[in-house]
């Protein structure tokens, strides 16, 4: 099939989802029914595939004043290890003395390996098409099957858990919002939005094995980094710095909270 | 002194105290919750931290109790949110439910930040709908908070009623100690006088919060 025979059927699928969507709010029915026929109608393809494509070709294409691939990046598991790895993330690095999550550690990566200087790298991470988005998509969807594991015992993954933790009910800003404001109890939504209940690990291990996630409403595949991003604009608070301690923190927290549920992802959301 | 601007001040000398006792701990351990929040937000200028990093006691105390807090605490944070109130400048707690209507429904404003921030001046709501139900039928509405449909129709559009409404769209607080609803009022979100629209939106016979 060629690439555009791959993709018609995503993009049909895409508008009559967006319809749905729209319909399902003004039915009342929730955005995860209408996003599950979608689904339904893709037979379970995914548009984050294309992304993940481009993924693969950016970790094998040498790249950079170096001219080298990122084959040899290791992810956690040894250099050039790929099954499983992103399951096992945020974890500490010795080589870097840091606990980084995928983000963070391509970016090392791509630093090292590559020579492409940081900045280069991470000036427009968040945007819809980033060499980022395309690389944590590859990534994760090499975790497909495997079980979420951070149980998060090592000192400083430890220490930095329980950061991840006071942090997700930290209160502060014009609205008083924590992340335990929307995250902390069972079937509630914001408006017709589900929001899931961190603290019950049954919910984190349903959220957090589907992403990163195809977000049908940006038509790209957002990263945790970005959705987490996202929440914090909410909160209005000031935007954290990419791979701030902040946002390893509570992927921490999120991937402990969910460890046991099995990787899905790259799944799709609204 | 506006109650905003007592409440910053308060926050500002806090701050400071605890900007100078984190330099000192920050250098002692690097997980300290302040050094995490000065590394991660580091574009952050001095009036974002202080209006959206920094905490103020209360918002502390519910953090360390993770809004649970034992009944002494909880008496003592609804007794400091009692003497935040302030009233539209002509007295009147009711004003005008179409405005308060609008202010139900937007959920922009004060968002910041270089990847999609509000335009400057762009309106400020409520967003009651993300938690709330309110007018009949309006389906699109979360459930965080109680339903508020037929809220006149309960509680009737009384003197009595609009001070209640008043007061716990201000604060929450005052009631319920670590309620999960912001404090509208005492951190300067909306106006006074938006207040009392929205009090009108809720208890107004002819608003459709309370359509038969
Ligand atoms: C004011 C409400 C609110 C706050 C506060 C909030 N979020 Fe969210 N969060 C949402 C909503 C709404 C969604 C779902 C958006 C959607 O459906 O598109 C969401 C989605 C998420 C998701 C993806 C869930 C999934 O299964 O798709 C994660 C993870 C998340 N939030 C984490 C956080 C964290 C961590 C914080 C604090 C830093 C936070 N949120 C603060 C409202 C909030
Ligand atoms: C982030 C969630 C959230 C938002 C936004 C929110 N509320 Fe609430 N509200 C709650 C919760 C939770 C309660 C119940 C706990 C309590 O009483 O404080 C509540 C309670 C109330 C009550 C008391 C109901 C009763 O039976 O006495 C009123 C009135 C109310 N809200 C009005 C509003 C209005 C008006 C707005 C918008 C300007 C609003 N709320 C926005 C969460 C929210």
């Amino acid at each position: 099939m060629t690439f555009r025979d791959r993709l018609l059927p995503w993009v049909t699928a895409l508008a009559s989802c967006l319809v749905l969507v729209a319909g399902a709010r003004a039915e009342g029915r929730s955005a995860a029914d209408a996003i599950h026929e979608y689904r339904e109608m893709l037979e379970d393809a995914n548009p984050a595939d294309l992304v993940e494509m481009r993924g693969e070709e950016l970790w094998s294409t040498a790249r950079g004043p170096r001219h080298a691939s990122l084959e040899q990046c290791d992810l956690g598991l040894g250099p050039g290890v790929l099954d499983g790895a992103y399951a096992r993330l945020p974890r500490y690095f010795a080589d870097t003395g840091r606990v980084q999550d995928a983000e963070s550690r391509l970016v090392t990566c791509i630093t090292r390996l590559q020579g492409i200087p940081r900045e280069d790298v991470v000036r427009h991470w968040y945007r819809r098409g980033s060499d980022i988005e395309a690389l944590v998509t590859f990534v994760a969807a090499r975790s497909k099957g495997s079980p979420v594991d951070v149980p998060a015992r090592e000192p400083h993954e430890a220490a930095l858990l329980a950061v991840g933790a006071d942090f997700f009910f930290r209160r502060s800003g014009p609205l008083d919002f924590a992340c335990s404001t929307c995250h902390s109890q069972d079937d509630r939504r914001i408006r017709l939005q589900e929001v899931p209940n961190f603290t019950d690990p049954a919910a984190a291990r349903a959220s957090m094995t589907q992403w990163p996630a195809y977000r049908v409403s940006q038509s790209s595949v957002w990263t945790m980094e970005r959705r987490l991003v996202d929440c914090i604009r909410q909160m209005r608070y000031p935007e954290p710095g990419f791979a701030s301690d902040v946002l390893v923190a509570l992927q921490l927290y999120l991937q402990h909270q969910a460890s046991g549920g099995v990787m899905q992802g790259p799944g799709i959301r609204r | 002194m506006s109650a905003r601007g007592l409440h910053a001040g308060i926050v500002i000398t806090a701050l400071g105290v605890a900007l100078a006792a984190s330099s000192h701990a920050r250098a002692e351990d690097p997980m300290d919750m302040d050094a995490v929040l000065h590394r991660s937000f580091r574009t952050a200028t001095p009036d974002e931290w202080t209006s959206r990093l920094a905490q103020d006691e209360t918002q502390a105390l519910c953090s360390r109790y993770r809004n649970l807090p034992p009944a002494e605490v909880a008496a003592k944070i609804r007794e400091a949110q009692e003497r935040t109130f302030r009233y539209p400048g002509d007295g009147r707690l009711s004003g005008d439910w179409r405005d308060g209507a609008k202010l139900a429904a937007i959920g922009t404003g004060g968002h910041i930040g270089r990847i999609q921030p509000d335009p400057p001046g762009r309106p400020k709501g409520g967003n009651c709908y993300a938690c709330h139900e309110l007018a009949k039928g309006e389906v699109a509405a979360g459930n965080l908070g109680p339903s508020l449909t037929g809220f006149g129709l309960r509680l009737g559009d009384t003197a009595e009623s609009r001070a209640y409404t008043y007061r716990k769209i201000y604060n929450a607080q005052a009631f319920h100690a670590c309620s999960a609803m912001p404090r509208f009022g005492t951190n300067g979100w909306l106006t006074p006088e938006q207040i009392a629209d929205l009090v009108a939106y809720l208890l107004d016979p002819g608003s459709p919060v309370n359509a038969r």
